[in-house]
């Protein structure tokens, strides 16, 4: 086995996985600026210039607060919950191709991790998955509300995967892998499968609202319902698990978004600006991340207009319009490309 | 050589969840271990080099139907003590069955003769191109028809959630 | 044709409920999602209404009615006679006091034969109404445009006399001219009412 071959991916493995907590933390201060300013207040601004000290606050304060366990819990699930959900939110970033690749000393780094063959079917299978610290922290608190937000976590994830399956598979019936990598390859310049897939691009961002349990989809940890949802019983960091891995959902969810629709690191006229290979790969990875901040800001855009759902407006939404726009698309998609490759 | 070890691993854990999801007292208990024994078995086909078979496994087995599982399980509650009535004619009655299914596995297995696949990191059966081409091709009308079941059972589905059909 | 249901309103703003059926176009909810989408981006740009308290105060009118003073005449003795009218007048009965007889040696403390020895306000039952103030017959308790602080202990909040007194320095006097009308400063300057001596 090649040496330099596992450093550099441990290394890159390593960098990822820190980007992804530090924009995780910094994007629970932008959301609640960001929830100030669409309200005409200030947002956090006591903790530093700009408040930019507050997630540090905040996790000191969160490692410092008590740690509380009911004294009927399970004791062992109610510690795996927030540690799955945690685990399984990091586990995503490794398919994401974050550039293309940069050429060191004539030999080609690539900037993902793992171009496996399968990659949307990887991001699927933890997807579905995910639903397990909500399900297990929410059984194992002992509590009625924890135990009804875990349920509706799981019956509303269950509902929306569906849909966003069937959004992605049009994109693997137009692309014809289901390489992550070689899907954004295909993206390039201005050649984004958004233009080709309005529809299974508004139906995976959608179920992409519903599977990261933000409003108005945020049922499972309605407060006006069921006072935390799944984390009622937790606090410390175990409840900082929790939050934190919500926000590092939003992000992968974003990246997600901006690899299948949004031609990922791809930006428009990136051959005509005749860079090297290095610096084009550079300016590719900040293009990406200008995209994946948009997204981030359209969830928090969308978090502080929309009212919540009702439960069983949800299911609807679910079962009775995204299902059967997304088997709709799914049938144009084969429609056209059976003409196209019959011409 | 590691993938020995990991083999070894993944079949001590399957074998460790199996007996748990029978031993566990509590019902979300064997559910959980039941998922794990899945996860240990998507470990081996990801030895066995079918990676499109381990992460389908994962999300059919893991992800839809163990949450299922969980789903109603949580919604049963069956902690309560002495939900099944225990008489000794019916752990009788288990053992017999129980016995009877295992001789005839052992039965049918013993005249079977096992392919021991050699070196299966380069065997590409598993992966999705291959994979692919023996379903389309060799499978097409079986796997046609599971589609059409699958789609029916998807339009029931939307059907039973019609409030007002007649 | 059905008979025309009178509708009451109650508000001028309440509106009353519709169940008609949505169109098309309101049932995709699109069209509201996005002017609402656009109202909140609005907001983004809008002047923060966020008062930063510590630095910044807001003006506080000079009649506002917050912190209680027990005033002093010009010679700086207290003018409470501690006759009770406030305490009687209080609606939330947050004043309390002892009454005690003046002594020879104390003409130069207390403006009238009788005195409030000990002098409590409550300011968590306090509700600010100024009551106390027009009950005064001495023109000793007034209310002030200051803040009563927040505090730890609810003990803390029991205002006696060492808070409530105003200083006997005559620069360090609380000025409450602002508060009283001009038919009562009117009043002040003439001097044959023994009320002003």
């Amino acid at each position: 086995m090649d040496y330099s071959f596992i450093i550099y991916k441990f290394t890159l493995a390593t960098v990822i996985l820190i980007i992804s907590l530090v924009v995780a933390m910094y994007a629970t201060l932008i959301e609640r600026k960001m929830a100030g300013f669409f309200q005409d207040r200030h947002g956090p601004n006591r903790a530093g210039k700009f408040g930019i000290l507050q997630p540090l606050a905040d996790g000191l304060k969160l490692f410092f607060k008590e740690e509380f366990m009911p004294q009927s819990a399970d004791k062992f699930l109610y510690i795996l919950g927030p540690s799955l959900t945690m685990l399984i939110a990091l586990l995503t970033s490794a398919v994401i191709p974050w550039g293309s690749s940069i050429v060191i000393g004539g030999t080609e780094y690539s900037l993902q991790i793992a171009d496996i063959n399968i990659g949307i079917l990887y991001v699927f299978a933890i997807l579905s998955i995910g639903v397990y610290g909500i399900m297990i922290g929410g059984w194992a608190s002992n509590n009625k509300y924890a135990l009804i937000g875990a349920i509706r976590a799981a019956s509303q994830m269950i509902s929306y995967e569906l849909a966003m399956g069937m959004a992605i598979i049009t994109i693997v019936m137009m692309t014809g892998t289901l390489s992550l990598g070689e899907i954004v390859a295909q993206q390039h310049g201005f050649n984004w499968n958004v233009w080709y897939q309005p529809l299974g691009f508004f139906l995976f961002l959608v179920c992409a609202f519903a599977e990261t349990n933000r409003a108005p989809f945020d049922l499972p940890e309605c407060e006006t319902e069921l006072v935390g949802g799944y984390h009622t019983e937790y606090s410390s960091m175990k409840l900082g698990f929790y939050l934190f891995a919500e926000y590092i959902n939003m992000f992968i969810s974003a990246a997600m978004i901006s690899s299948l629709y949004f031609g990922g690191y791809n930006f428009p006229f990136m051959d005509d600006l005749g860079l090297s290979h290095n610096a084009l790969s550079l300016l590719g990875s900040l293009a990406f991340f200008v995209k994946i901040t948009f997204f981030g800001f359209l969830f928090m855009w969308v978090r502080w207009t929309l009212p919540r759902f009702r439960y069983d407006q949800l299911m609807r939404l679910g079962w009775k319009t995204l299902i059967p726009l997304a088997i709709v698309n799914v049938i144009i998609t084969g429609l056209v490309l059976m003409i196209k490759n019959h011409m | 050589m590691l993938s020995k070890y990991i083999f070894y691993f993944l079949s001590s854990v399957a074998i460790y969840a199996a007996l748990m999801v029978l031993i566990s007292k509590k019902p979300i208990h064997s559910v959980l271990y039941l998922t794990l024994a899945f996860f240990a078995i998507a470990g081996h086909y990801i030895l066995l080099n079918a990676q499109f078979l381990a992460v389908v496994h994962i999300i059919v087995y893991a992800g839809a139907i163990m949450v299922l599982f969980l789903f109603t399980v949580m919604l049963l509650n069956l902690n309560i003590e002495g939900e099944f009535p225990k008489k000794n004619i019916i752990k009788f009655a288990a053992v017999i069955v129980g016995g009877l299914i295992l001789i005839t596995l052992i039965g049918t297995f013993r005249t079977y003769d096992l392919e021991i696949i050699k070196n299966p990191t380069l065997n590409q059966i598993g992966l999705v191109k291959n994979l692919g081409k023996v379903l389309f091709k060799e499978y097409l009308l079986p796997f046609e028809l599971c589609s059409i079941l699958f789609l029916a059972a998807m339009v029931g589905a939307v059907m039973l959630g019609k409030k007002d059909i007649q | 044709m059905t008979e025309e249901k009178k509708t009451y309103t109650f508000t001028t703003r309440s509106k009353v409920v519709s169940n008609k059926k949505m169109t098309f176009m309101e049932k995709i909810y699109f069209p509201a999602i996005i002017k609402g989408m656009l109202i909140t981006f609005s907001h983004l740009f809008k002047k923060k209404t966020t008062i930063q308290y510590p630095e910044v105060k807001r003006n506080i009118a000079e009649i506002y009615r917050g912190k209680h003073v027990l005033k002093r005449d010009d010679e700086g003795r207290e003018r409470c006679t501690a006759c009770g009218l406030c305490a009687l007048s209080c609606p939330a009965e947050a004043i309390t006091m002892i009454a005690a007889e003046r002594k020879a040696d104390e003409m130069h403390l207390y403006r009238e034969e009788k005195y409030a020895k000990v002098y409590e306000i409550n300011m968590l039952r306090c509700i600010f109404c100024g009551l106390c103030e027009e009950a005064c017959p001495k023109e000793a308790i007034f209310l002030t445009n200051e803040i009563v602080p927040s505090n730890y202990e609810r003990e803390n909040f029991i205002y006696g006399k060492d808070k409530l007194v105003e200083p006997m320095d005559k620069d360090k006097r609380i000025d409450i001219s602002k508060r009283q009308t001009t038919a009562v400063l009117e009043f002040k300057k003439d001097k044959n009412q023994s009320h002003n001596n």
